[in-house]
């Protein structure tokens, strides 16, 4: 298993806190995404965004969590055999965990290199397999955390502050 | 700053999306991209999407991003499905028989006249 980890030093400490104790969330979201399903891949992420909408939470960090999620949310659909997207809304943040059935990622530092994509032909003639996917995630959130292994689940989680 | 509905008047553009109006979409900005990804990682509020790609995915990216307005260049138009959810999504669907170059460049001029 490898592990990668990337947090906005800004929030090291509200991260590392968090994940050694987990606490529970005020609202959770829960969605399935199915293999190569386009056409309802990303009502996962516009439930959530549309949620925070209500709540009251701004245009700008409503923007980053979409983006983070829809990415993700895409990557699930683009290169696993499906998975689940489970999303956990505190008072200070929102964190959205994307669990897999395989195959893995081989090599997650070369994954998260922009440009590099495992993207087929089909993924590809709609646009994405830019290998931007990883790359948006991290630029647009505050705490990244993947676990995976060739062969074996992904698991890809995303943290946001509302405050940012 | 232009109303999309000035811009419509400038592209021989056609509103597919005519449960949204356009003199009330205001477009500050566009970005010209026909890579999803790039468009994830680069679009914002205010700008108009000017592109060829027309299928379902293109409404979930201006949804995420909040691109309000959509431009399909060379009279090339998505299926009724993608309309349908951008009108669900409030995201206007423009339709110009003009290339993506000859778009950009007249948004271009009205912008900084």
């Amino acid at each position: 298993m490898a592990e990668y980890w990337n947090i906005n030093p800004e929030h090291e400490s509200a991260v590392r806190d968090f994940f050694t104790s987990v606490p529970e969330a005020d609202v959770v979201l829960d969605f399935e995404i199915g293999e190569k399903d386009f056409v309802n891949s990303g009502k996962g992420s516009a439930e959530v965004k549309n949620t925070l909408k209500r709540l009251g939470i701004g245009p700008e960090t409503l923007r980053r969590i979409a983006v983070a999620s829809y990415e993700a949310e895409i990557n699930v659909t683009a290169h696993s055999q499906g998975g689940r997207m489970d999303s956990y809304l505190y008072d200070e943040f929102i964190l959205i965990r994307f669990t897999d059935k395989g195959p893995g990622i081989a090599d997650i530092e070369q994954a998260m290199v922009p440009g590099f994509s495992t993207a087929d032909d089909l993924v590809r003639e709609m646009g994405f397999g830019a290998g931007l996917g990883l790359p948006n995630i991290l630029k647009n959130s505050d705490a990244l955390h993947i676990v995976s292994a060739q062969g074996e689940s992904t698991r890809v989680e995303i943290m946001i502050f509302y405050g940012n | 700053m232009i109303m999309l509905s000035d811009y419509l008047a400038l592209i021989d553009g056609t509103n597919l999306t005519p449960q949204l109006d356009p003199t009330q979409i205001e477009i500050k900005d566009a970005y010209v991209s026909d890579m999803l990804s790039d468009v994830m990682g680069s679009a914002k509020p205010g700008q108009a999407w000017i592109t060829i790609m027309k299928h379902l995915n293109v409404i979930a990216v201006s949804s995420m991003t909040g691109v309000e307005a959509i431009v399909f260049a060379k009279g090339s138009a998505p299926d009724p499905a993608v309309i349908d959810k951008a009108i669900e999504e409030e995201i206007c669907l423009v339709l110009s028989p003009k290339s993506v170059f000859e778009l950009s460049g007249i948004l271009y001029q009205a912008l900084h006249k």
